[in-house]
């Protein structure tokens, strides 16, 4: 909501001030709008002032083809695209009862493991400098480049990859995406282990994170969390273990569980997800079956009459695609549950009483991405 | 609890309210005058115990508008989905923002694009449009010739 305000206010009879961080700010990663009411270095309140970034997606999806309105989906959360159209091309095809081809699924986890770690590689750079240290924040994009490059060849784009479609996916592997995965994953085994002594062991880097943006289990709970922020507090809700899509089932990973509940346990949480994408990705890389990618579908998609809910676990939690179908060719409604959404709603009761400077911290361990909370 | 057994709760303690097993979750229609106390009875009883709300929104019928809540019990895993009917032209209903915090959000966003009053909420305000904007964006009947192109 945009509103004109002063850059800074000060409240009559008291100490406290109300300032404004952002929209243009390179804390908020994006345009998002904090009003920060503050006693000295103190935060006494964070008002959130989101729509800088709204398109209303979900009006537009209404007058959108069940082919087409997968594709403004990449728009929303644009670090994890695949895993957007993977909830979207889910929620179509159990609305059609359409069975996907067994090499589809196996390629759209890698597809989507492969994006994980290129998000939480982003997110691990950007957590560092917003902290004060700029190194990790190249040292993230070069090995995030490696898996751009890998997904461009496959998919053409990347960024907005627009590679899964209802039935399976748009193409065929690149002959040689096995081969520039399996290197990519030698490459960054040895990179990860530099990523831990470099800033996870750094006493100053902890001493930003240990005890700052505190959220109980019971609260993060109660103020819809997913994903790393949750389960940074101990909440079980990784949708792959849970509710398992595709081929989770039958590989090995372990759900990485914090009780600290502070940033720091936040930051534990994703590092160690990044090992886990990995050995998702060892499993599955060599034993892609043969076969089709895209199952048999009609040129027009209606799925009958009634209401489909599908859900994957992005790299920022869990992504709900509501779909209500009347049975014509467009969604007579969509709304996407984003995940960043409900875990921004937790950041004024994260911050209150804590100094200013711990805000960007405690952003940063969020990992918000605008796009997906505006929609 | 299994559906079967959560089911069977729901029609013994409600009655008059038409449970519906056919989707993929079950599914309760509620009155709206009876959602505020209906929620606390989700969550604090014990062997329900429904403390995520998972999603929340709203969907425009042109006769009326439907809430529609989705709840989970992160102990148990079992799942609902409720719903409440609405007047299209004064629509009103309790704030779940107090049963889950997660809903404060939630429902601003809906009263600015659907325009539904929920009462007791702690702060309604627009969240996303600037404040001056007219109309409800998301009703099926929403025209505005500036910034919609109809395909």
């Amino acid at each position: 909501m945009y509103r004109e305000t002063d850059i800074i206010q000060t409240i009559p009879g008291t100490d406290e001030m109300v300032i404004n961080v952002g929209p243009q700010h390179p804390s908020t990663h994006g345009v998002l709008h904090l009003v920060i009411t503050i006693d000295g270095e103190t935060v006494k309140k964070v008002e959130p002032h989101l729509g800088y970034i709204h398109r209303s997606i979900e009006k537009m999806c209404e007058s959108l083809s069940y082919r087409q309105f997968i594709y403004t989906t990449s728009r929303m959360d644009y670090l994890s695209a695949h895993i957007n159209n993977h909830a979207c091309a889910l929620a179509v095809e159990q609305a059609m009862g359409i069975e996907v081809p067994l090499r589809a699924q196996y390629i759209r986890v890698v597809m989507d493991e492969l994006t994980r770690i290129a998000s939480h590689c982003l997110w691990w750079g950007s957590v560092a400098m917003d902290c004060g240290a700029v190194t990790p924040f190249f040292l993230a994009f070069r090995e995030r480049e490696m898996i751009n490059t890998i997904m461009e060849e496959t998919c053409g784009a990347r960024l907005t990859m627009n590679y899964m479609v209802p039935g399976g996916v748009m193409f065929d592997l690149h002959p040689n995406f096995q081969r520039d995965a399996k290197a990519f994953l030698a490459h960054f085994r040895s990179k990860i282990d530099e990523y831990d002594e470099l800033v996870t062991g750094n006493i100053i880097f902890q001493n930003r994170l240990k005890g700052t943006g505190f959220i109980s289990k019971a609260d993060a709970i109660s103020y819809g969390c997913t994903g790393p922020t949750a389960r940074g507090s101990g909440v079980s809700c990784d949708v792959r273990k849970w509710y398992p899509y595709e081929v989770y089932q039958q590989v090995q990973f372990d759900e990485i569980l914090e009780t600290a509940g502070d940033s720091y346990a936040r930051y534990l949480v994703r590092l160690a997800e990044l090992r886990q994408s990995m050995s998702i990705i060892e499993q599955l890389i060599d034993n892609i079956p043969t076969g089709d990618f895209q199952a048999k579908t009609k040129a027009v998609l209606k799925p009958p009459k009634g209401e489909f809910y599908s859900r994957v676990e992005t790299a920022r939690g869990e992504l709900g695609v509501y779909i209500v179908s009347e049975g014509g060719t467009t969604p007579y409604r969509i709304k996407f549950r984003s995940p960043g959404f409900s875990n921004l709603s937790a950041l004024d009761h994260m911050v209150r009483g804590q100094k200013l400077g711990d805000l960007v911290a405690v952003m940063g361990t969020l990992d918000l991405v605008i796009p997906d909370i505006d929609r | 609890m299994t559906r079967e057994e959560l089911k069977q709760l729901l029609t013994e303690r409600f009655p008059d309210n038409a449970v519906d097993d056919a989707g993929q979750f079950l599914q309760i229609q509620v009155p709206a005058s009876q959602w505020g106390s209906f929620a606390l009875f989700l969550r604090d009883t014990a062997e329900l115990q429904f403390d995520f709300l998972f999603c929340l929104t709203c969907v425009d019928w042109l006769k009326h508008l439907t809430m529609v809540y989705h709840l989970r019990s992160t102990d148990y895993r079992h799942e609902l989905v409720v719903k409440c009917q609405l007047d299209r032209e004064q629509p009103v209903i309790a704030t779940a923002a107090h049963t889950w915090r997660t809903a404060e959000f939630h429902e601003r966003e809906v009263y600015e694009l659907f325009g539904v009053q929920f009462e007791g909420h702690p702060d309604l305000r627009r969240l996303i449009l600037p404040d001056e904007w007219e109309g409800w964006p998301l009703r099926k009947d929403y025209e505005d010739p500036v910034n919609m192109i109809k395909l």
